[in-house]
């Protein structure tokens, strides 16, 4: 049903939508009203579920993992912090292969504190074996939730879905809500490949020892590529249930005849649209892929989008210290074969919760139509604030290296 | 398009000025999106929301930084940040107070581009008290709003307040947004009474 409606109400309808058994979950900002509006559902009796309050996000992934082994579809949310403390539970459901689905509200890592949004959290577990999906706007957080449970367990892993924290969870907006009776006829009803069941108990996660190992992550592995091909057909199957290409492995927007492409993922590709649709009408040749899939990583379809771009700007809200991109290491290994007719740029933008302005992604972007950008830039980096920093505190000066002895 | 700006304290109910305000254009089957300037929510603090109404689908995700209209919740933070910034010109400006907008001592280069009649004020808080005893100047604000630009109606501002606050609560805020939107209503008429007049 079309509504206006916030993002996290919207995520909790269409969470509730999809029936789960159990939801479990510790409250943190951005992620709280998605969380409250589902114990509200629960307690008003229009959700018929578990709803277990736990007391820490550690809890709340352990009770997801329980309530998925025994054959509950089960559902957790969670950001920042609140997604590190509950880490090695997170690498337990992805290797138990629990089909757990998960909305991160993306925010910022401390420290410094910082409850602002930017997708530091989620690039954290890059490599924990679940998938990560990442909503564009609050219409695609709403429906990707769907997506991800028919994915989650067709594969037996886990999903998580990531949404721009208070950007997109604390707008309002205009969106069709999956209702029930839609979701019913998309997502069949859950069947577990293996339950515990006192009545006939096996034994899930047993040690395995070093004779093993090797294999059952090389499996994981081969999971993680069949998931490509899972993720692009539920997407498309979605399109075709619900009349709306929301979700799959990417979108692109104007690439046709684009020698210059930008590359990114969630709600700043809304703005950046905006943006190309401007430079566009001055005559200027760009264009944009969104990347909804980043776990599983969808590397052909990404150079197939790609294959006429000259200039491919990654831009990242989050960055590994020291080096640059995170997305930034997969796209140029999609990109190696033509890495002598393509430029790859990494612009790192709204850390924290700094603001990304269409003025400033104008700029970067004529910027990036010149080849004037640096291999790493900072959007809006505030360079005497830098400087002034500096010059405080002083250069680091080597200590172990050259001094007298 | 049409961008709002809304400022005025933690508590005032700012982020539910511009959610009733998408709320409303959404009835009249526009595009809308509302959402605020996060921070640690105190009352007291100064917080900003946003609110843009418009026909055709909203994807930026920018805050507002070049709005049409400006409301300001609380008059006292004319003086701590330029609340006008990036006002377009030809926008509105909305105070709530009982004083003209006048004998507010204003950079004059901050509403230069404000049209004398859209440089506007209303005792919105005055008119809470009176409609609800509560000073929440949110919906009264928007009442007055709607008595200068068509970009949402006074009908539609009510019934998204009516759906939002159910019984006596929306009612008393519908009265109260209704007795703003006639004081603007009048001192347009007034005003305009008195351009013809010496025409």
């Amino acid at each position: 049903m079309l509504r206006e409606i916030e993002g996290s109400k919207a995520v909790a309808a269409a969470v509730a939508a999809c029936r789960p058994d159990v939801v479990c979950a510790y409250p943190i900002s951005p992620q709280t009203h998605i969380v409250e509006e589902l114990s509200r559902l629960v307690k008003i009796g229009q959700l018929d579920c578990e709803y277990v309050n736990v007391e820490s996000e550690f809890a709340a992934q352990s009770v997801a993992i329980g309530a998925s082994a025994v054959g509950a579809r089960a559902y957790t949310a969670t950001a920042s912090q609140g997604l590190l403390y509950m880490v090695e539970a997170v690498y337990n459901a992805s290797g138990l292969g629990l089909p757990i689905v998960m909305t991160v509200a993306n925010r910022a890592i401390g420290a410094p504190i910082n409850i602002w949004n930017d997708q530091t959290d989620t690039m954290s577990q890059r490599d924990c074996g679940w998938l990560q999906l990442f909503a564009a706007d609050n219409q695609e957080a709403a429906d990707l939730h769907v997506q991800a449970f028919r994915i989650a367990e067709e594969l037996s892993l886990p999903v998580m879905v990531c949404m721009d924290g208070f950007v997109l969870t604390h707008a309002v907006e205009r969106v069709d809500v999956p209702e029930a009776e839609q979701v019913d006829a998309f997502l069949p009803p859950f069947t577990p490949v293996q339950r515990l069941d006192p009545d006939d108990p096996v034994t899930i996660g047993a040690m395995v020892g070093p004779e093993a190992f090797t294999e059952v992550r090389y499996l994981a592995h081969r999971r993680q590529h069949d998931a490509i091909e899972v993720v692009e057909r539920v997407g498309r199957e979605f399109a075709q249930a619900f009349g709306r290409d929301s979700g799959g492995l990417l979108h692109t927007y104007r690439t046709e005849g684009a020698q210059t492409v930008v590359v990114a993922l969630g709600s700043v590709t809304g703005t950046l649209k905006d943006v190309i649709d401007d430079m566009r009408d001055e005559g200027q040749e760009v264009g944009l892929v969104t990347v909804t899939s980043f776990r599983p990583f969808p590397e052909a379809a990404i150079a197939d989008a790609l294959a006429g771009a000259s200039r491919v700007l990654c831009l990242e809200r989050a960055f590994s210290p020291g080096r640059g991109g995170v997305v930034e290491d997969d796209l140029r290994r999609a990109l190696w074969d033509r890495r002598d007719d393509v430029s790859l740029s990494t612009v790192v933008a709204g850390l924290g919760g700094r603001d990304i302005t269409s003025a400033s992604l104008h700029e970067m972007l004529q910027r990036a139509v010149r080849g004037e950008l640096a291999p790493l830039e900072f959007l809006d980096l505030d360079h005497a604030a830098v400087a002034a920093h500096l010059s405080a505190v002083g250069t680091p000066v080597p200590v172990t290296q050259g001094a007298d002895s | 398009m049409f961008q709002i700006r809304i400022h005025g304290r933690g508590g005032q109910g700012v982020v539910t000025a511009a959610d009733l305000l998408a709320y409303a254009a959404f009835k009249e089957d526009r595009h809308a999106q509302a959402f605020p300037s996060f921070g640690s929510e105190r009352t007291g603090a100064p917080v900003v929301s946003y609110c843009r109404i418009s026909t055709r689908p909203i994807r930026t995700h920018e805050p507002v930084l070049a709005p049409d209209a400006v409301i300001v919740q609380d008059p006292t933070l004319l003086t701590a940040i330029n609340v006008f910034s990036g006002l377009r010109p030809g926008g509105y400006a909305l105070i709530n107070s009982a004083r003209p907008f006048s004998t507010f001592e204003l950079d004059p280069a901050t509403v230069k581009a404000v049209p004398l009649e859209h440089r506007l004020t209303v005792p919105a808080t005055d008119l809470a008290m009176e409609h609800l005893g509560r000073p929440l100047p949110n919906a009264v604000l928007l009442g007055a709003l709607t008595a200068v630009t068509d970009v949402v109606s006074l009908a539609a501002v009510c019934e998204a307040i009516a759906d939002r606050f159910p019984g006596a609560l929306g009612e008393r805020n519908i009265a109260a947004a209704c007795a703003a939107h006639e004081i603007i209503a009048d001192k347009i008429a007034l005003t305009s009474k008195e351009a013809n007049g010496a025409a």
